[in-house]
């Protein structure tokens, strides 16, 4: 892993981008400058706002956590910061870029429901991993080079003896950490999961959120969007707590003591509900 | 003025671009009267079935090519809709022919409005925000009914020649018409080859493509344009009513037998093979209608391959995917 990342500690993310990232640091990307940047964000499919005076910092080398009830705008600020929705009032930026138009895909890394991705085409680990090289070869070939990043990113998240399995024989945990090592395959710099552990086995969830914690420490920005509050709060050192808008923003021990939760969920929610972990 | 300049427009350069391709048929059909001398099967002593037979060919790897990409997307049903149009397509070349006494060839007029219809499908899509049911059977229905008015207006000898364009036929297969195909299959099979890492990433996961920065909405259309091309290729042996089976039965036998993508591909285009080169004999042979002996052996296929499918699975052998099984059934 550690040679995947080329030496990339949590401070020194930004200077030591290799490749692609280079070439435009000119327009913004400055040393500190933030990988999301949301101002005063508010979006509605309909005339009702969905989400509504968000804004959202986040820095090279974060690991923070997205949490709200059902229904409370989650995904659809995911959708919003990754450019897939345009804001109806203030400004979404991805690497100093307006979200929309940026096109740097092979940055971001997405991994997403485990339910989205379940369908009956048949397809190896190994072949979606390759995906995460397609933002770089564009129209042409994987070079060696590229089957040795797919193979060292299958090696970094344990699943190198299940290359060749279809991905409709895995088991939920198993098919989140091969789309994990699409994104690692990718040399993302920013991981964004939306509910990456839905309908995975307790044990698989440990071990996956080990994974993200690992990655993190290697230098990766971790933007996890979560409704299971125990383990965001076992994990995430930030948490940002959403029902339309941000009801908590700052560190986890804090949002533990805070009464956010209460606001945002109503008072039956607590700590206790997700966790595998027994935090009472 | 406008029908001699329309006329010596689909005459003069048409021919001209379509001069290597002439060449190329005669260069097929030298070997396969080879291969009938060789062989002494009596069928390959006519020219009209060794088009027939690279016809065939064709369709059987562009349809399983497009299809793969289609059925794995849940969109089986919009070559169906576009074969429907492209009827209606053949309509407007028949009419063209008729009241303007042309000689553009049905299947020309077929393939752009084929694509028109293609495009708006794709464009109404976008719109709603997702492929509904509704707008494609709309579709469907619309291309279709065009068609049979636009052949009744103006009936004199026309009636006669539509089960051809319904049902396929081996014997039509014209020169000109052989050689539109072998253009439509190199444009086909062209820009999959160079798209291929983008429609498989769209196709497994339409939203990590767009965050990966591939224009989803692009890509969409070139397969929506890419559906009607082979429809009209494939049309004029399957028929309007069979075409669509090609694109979806060899696609679903192969899924059930394959573990890989690649693998799937591959399959898929050696089980269409067998269906169209089994059916086309067959139907020879059996002198029946060459699409609908292509259609039931592709099912049979599909039937044998359900089976292989379910004992691969009980056998808990995860690993024996492989395209020996098929082969050795087949010998």
């Amino acid at each position: 892993m550690s040679a995947l990342r080329n030496g990339e500690s949590a401070e020194s993310a930004e200077s030591a981008d290799t490749g692609v990232a280079d070439a435009d640091d000119a327009d913004g990307r400055g040393s500190s400058g933030p990988l999301v940047e949301l101002a005063d964000v508010e979006f509605g499919y309909t005339a009702t706002p969905v989400v509504e005076d968000i804004s959202l910092r986040i820095d090279p080398g974060e690991y923070v956590a997205i949490v709200g009830p059902n229904g409370s705008g989650k995904s659809t600020l995911m959708k919003l910061i990754l450019g897939l929705l345009r804001p109806d009032e203030g400004s979404a930026r991805l690497f100093g870029e307006p979200s929309h138009a940026f096109d740097d895909g092979a940055r971001i890394g997405y991994v997403a429901q485990h339910a989205s991705a379940s369908k009956e085409m048949p397809i190896t680990v190994r072949e979606v991993v390759r995906m995460g090289r397609f933002p770089h070869v564009g129209f042409g070939r994987l070079s060696a080079e590229d089957h040795r990043i797919v193979d060292e990113a299958l090696a970094t998240v344990g699943m190198s003896e299940f290359a060749d399995r279809r991905v409709t024989k895995l088991s939920g945990g198993q098919r989140q950490r091969a789309f994990i090592a699409r994104a690692l395959a990718g040399e993302a710099d920013l991981l964004v999961l939306d509910e990456p552990t839905v309908g995975v086995d307790a044990e698989s969830v440990d071990a996956f959120y080990d994974l993200l914690e690992a990655l993190n420490d290697e230098g990766i920005t971790v933007l996890l969007i979560e409704h299971d509050l125990g383990a965001v709060t076992d994990h995430a050192r930030r948490v940002v707590c959403l029902n339309r808008e941000v009801y908590f923003d700052g560190p986890t021990d804090e949002f533990v003591e805070s009464d956010a939760l209460a606001r945002a969920f109503g008072t039956a929610a607590s700590f206790a509900g997700g966790s595998g972990g027994g935090r009472a | 003025m406008a029908i001699e300049l329309f006329a010596a427009l689909q005459a003069g350069p048409l021919d001209a671009v379509l001069a290597p391709v002439y060449w190329l048929l005669a260069l097929w059909s030298d070997l396969l009267f080879a291969v009938g001398d060789a062989t002494g099967l009596g069928f390959l002593d006519y020219r009209f079935m060794h088009r027939a037979i690279l016809v065939g060919l064709c369709i059987g790897v562009m349809a399983p090519l497009i299809g793969t990409f289609l059925v794995h997307r849940q969109l089986a049903l919009i070559g169906d809709a576009l074969a429907h149009t492209a009827f209606a397509g053949v309509a407007v070349g028949l009419f063209l022919n008729g009241v303007f006494s042309l000689g553009v060839s049905p299947y020309l007029t077929a393939v752009v409005v084929a694509v028109i219809a293609a495009l708006l499908i794709e464009l109404i899509s976008e719109a709603t925000d997702a492929y509904n049911d509704v707008s494609m059977a709309i579709v469907l229905s619309t291309g279709f009914a065009l068609g049979t008015v636009l052949i009744s207006l103006n009936a004199g000898g026309l009636a006669v020649g539509i089960n051809q364009y319904l049902f396929g036929n081996l014997s039509t297969v014209s020169a000109e018409n052989a050689a539109i195909l072998l253009v439509l299959f190199a444009v086909i099979v062209g820009t999959v080859a160079l798209t291929r890492n983008q429609l498989l990433y769209v196709t497994f996961d339409e939203t990590a493509a767009a965050v990966s920065g591939i224009s989803v909405t692009w890509y969409n259309r070139v397969m929506v344009m890419l559906t009607a091309l082979v429809v009209v290729g494939a049309m004029q042996i399957m028929g309007v009513i069979l075409v669509a089976a090609m694109l979806v039965v060899p696609v679903a036998g192969a899924a059930q037998v394959s573990r890989s993508f690649s693998e799937s591909l591959l399959v898929s285009v050696v089980l269409a093979e067998l269906a169209v080169l089994l059916g086309i004999g067959a139907s020879y042979y059996g002198e029946a209608t060459a699409g609908g002996v292509i259609v039931l052996v592709a099912v049979g296929i599909y039937v044998v391959a359900v089976a292989i499918g379910k004992v691969q699975a009980r056998a808990g052998e995860d690993a024996a995917a492989e395209l020996g099984s098929i082969d050795s059934r087949e010998a």
